[in-house]
């Protein structure tokens, strides 16, 4: 080091130690906050399913009735907006003289709850196949391919239909068919970057040290993956969410009387050409959701690993 | 002065104490496109290899790229299985001594500084993870003797909570070296560990391994392709061509009186600070041969200047005197016909 920057270095510093710049780059965690602040679209995505999600927690002190509580003398009431809308029940009533607002906050909770805990379920059941197939790679990883492989064979739907219509539409059996059901991304994906990872010598010098397969996994791979994850779980909630609705659209998922989005536009679609926006409120609101989750997806893949896109 | 390469079985070293590190006919074989029909076509990765290492010397294998460097040092490493050949560590055998008190013993660090350091991890958590598996100290000790290390490398403290990718290539090939000193193995392998760097960074990490194999009485197995940092850093040297050792002795009579035509062509090979004199030329023909499909007869024939017609089909004897080893026709005087 010259005599000049030992002028300029702090007095701080002992003499004799090594210190090459005094000024050091911004760590990788502020970097990402900045990024994060920069990125619009994970901004409004964010945001929106902040909302949904402040609604849905909320939803007995927000919504103006009780989502169960039927009055025939008031049935199909057109929104605020329509010919005798009222503010009374701001997105009307539906064909039972339920209000549709309070509905829909209570069936945030129902898609929220399903979408979230059946991505927890597919991640855990994925990550562990994908990581473990990748780790150890050989007949480990045959059996593990082959199970990938007869998953994505299986046609989803027509499962999801069959194993709920025998289940009877319990919210937790719906969970538990919807996770397993959709692991088969996160598998894929945590294989092949897992695969990856093994040649790295950070893997070797772990080894050499004397770590046990399952610290090298925990302590190594799984914080590497860990984003990868997360990006992976938002669409996979949002995929869960869709199944949802059309499940209970078709009659297999949530049951009657519980509010769920999709059972709403089943409902509204004995009456859709007479009151079109009983369809149309909670399919704007599903539309809306999965496009959050979407976004902010998108956003969380963008700010965390940057250097693997365009 | 004992040898340092010797022929299978090798004798335990006279004065008692035992080797640090032996390899007796070591040897690993890959199968290429193996599928469940069909096990595959055999690639000799390492093919023989008998080395032994003694306390305090540094022993540097050379070769071109891929020629089994790598594979041999993760074999010594346990980090993969050989196919033949025994491993012994201070004179036991490596199937014998349980992992953990292995890594206590050898240590690597690594080619690329970029692929070693976990980038999720700060450089403090890297170099306290050896002491974490091995549970030695209590958690303030642990970190005192990361700050030593951290000293002793060269790497300023302010750095302990910093993530890989701040540091450049030499600070990082630092912290590789304390994380393989942290827990104070006798042995360390270096597999190229300055061919990543910079021509001015190199010499400084080669600096701080040799000041530290002073300070810590370390053994070194210095693995590299260039040999003006072989000739550096090494008491002996082993060439290897096609997982083959086919010279070896002291690195003062093999690199100033190469006798296998490969290490002369090697040597021929080192550039020169004049940019005048161009590319050397260095005699070696065609391009490097398949490994699947090794020559007959000596394995370096079809690029060797010297050649005799018998190099083709008859593979060489491996001649042993004293410290020196070769496998060439042109130096077998016992076979004169």
């Amino acid at each position: 080091m010259s005599s000049v920057s030992d002028a300029v270095s702090p007095p701080a510093l002992k003499p004799g130690r090594i210190d090459e710049f005094d000024t050091l780059a911004p760590s990788p965690k502020a970097l990402m906050r900045r990024r994060a602040r920069s990125h619009i679209g994970l901004i409004i995505g964010a945001s929106l399913l902040a909302f949904v999600v402040i609604v849905a927690i909320f939803a007995p002190l927000l919504a103006p009735y009780d989502p169960y509580a039927q009055d025939l003398t008031r049935r199909l009431v057109d929104p605020v907006w329509g010919p005798k809308g009222t503010w009374e029940n701001i997105f009307g009533t539906d064909a039972l003289g339920r209000d549709v607002l309070s509905r829909l906050m209570y069936g945030a909770r129902i898609s929220l709850l399903i979408g979230f805990t059946a991505a927890v379920i597919a991640g855990i059941i994925g990550a562990t196949l994908g990581i473990l197939g990748g780790y150890f790679g050989g007949r480990v990883d045959s059996f593990i391919v082959y199970l990938i492989n007869v998953k994505l064979a299986l046609p989803v739907i027509l499962i999801a239909l069959s194993v709920s219509s025998i289940s009877g539409g319990s919210i937790p059996a719906l969970i538990i068919l919807l996770g397993f059901l959709t692991w088969d991304r996160y598998a894929v994906v945590t294989r092949s970057m897992t695969q990856q990872m093994r040649e790295r010598e950070f893997i070797m010098s772990s080894l050499a040290a004397g770590a046990s397969h399952t610290r090298i996994i925990m302590r190594e791979i799984f914080p590497n993956l860990l984003n990868q994850i997360i990006v992976i779980a938002s669409l996979d909630m949002a995929l869960i969410i869709l199944i949802e609705a059309a499940l209970s659209f078709l009659g297999l998922g949530v049951r009657p009387p519980m509010p769920s989005w999709g059972l709403m536009v089943s409902e509204g679609r004995a009456v859709m050409f007479f009151k079109p926006y009983l369809i149309m409120i909670p399919g704007a609101a599903i539309f809306l959701l999965v496009i959050a989750i979407n976004m902010a997806g998108d956003g969380i893949r963008d700010v965390t690993s940057p250097e693997g896109r365009g | 002065m004992t040898a340092a390469v010797l022929s299978a079985p090798a004798p335990q070293a006279a004065a008692g104490e035992p080797l640090a590190l032996e390899t007796r006919d070591l040897t690993k074989e890959f199968r290429i496109g193996r599928k469940w029909y069909s096990s595959g076509q055999p690639l000799r990765a390492v093919d023989g290899v008998s080395l032994s290492l003694r306390k305090g010397e540094v022993l540097a294998i050379v070769g071109e790229s891929g020629c089994g460097k790598t594979t041999l040092s993760r074999l010594m490493l346990g980090l993969q299985q050989p196919s033949a050949g025994e491993i012994f560590v201070g004179g036991e055998p490596l199937t014998n001594v349980d992992r953990k008190v292995f890594s206590r013993r050898v240590q690597p660090v690594f080619q690329d500084p970029y692929s070693s350091l976990n980038p999720r991890k700060t450089i403090g958590e890297i170099i306290r993870d050896p002491l974490q598996i091995h549970r030695i100290g209590t958690s303030a000790e642990q970190n005192a003797e990361v700050e030593a290390i951290m000293e002793r490398v060269g790497l300023a403290r302010r750095l302990i909570h910093s993530y890989p990718s701040q540091l450049s290539g030499g600070q990082r090939q630092r912290v590789a070296i304390a994380r393989a000193l942290v827990i104070k193995p006798e042995i360390i392998i270096c597999d190229e560990p300055t061919s990543a760097l910079d021509v001015s960074v190199q010499a400084q990490i080669l600096n701080l391994l040799q000041s530290l194999r002073e300070q810590m009485n370390l053994t070194y197995l210095f693995i590299s392709h260039d040999l003006s940092v072989v000739e550096y850093m090494s008491d002996y040297v082993a060439v290897m061509y096609l997982g083959r050792i086919v010279e070896a002795g002291p690195a003062a009579e093999v690199l100033r009186a190469p006798r296998h035509p490969y290490t002369r062509a090697l040597l021929s090979s080192i550039l020169t600070a004049d940019p005048g004199l161009g590319l050397p030329e260095v005699n070696l023909g065609r391009g490097f041969p398949d490994p699947l499909n090794p020559p007959n007869g000596c394995r370096f024939h079809p690029r060797c200047v010297d050649a005799l017609d018998k190099c083709a089909t008859v593979m060489p004897r491996r001649i042993v005197s004293g410290s020196e080893l070769i496998e060439c026709h042109l130096h077998d005087t016992a076979a004169t016909d």
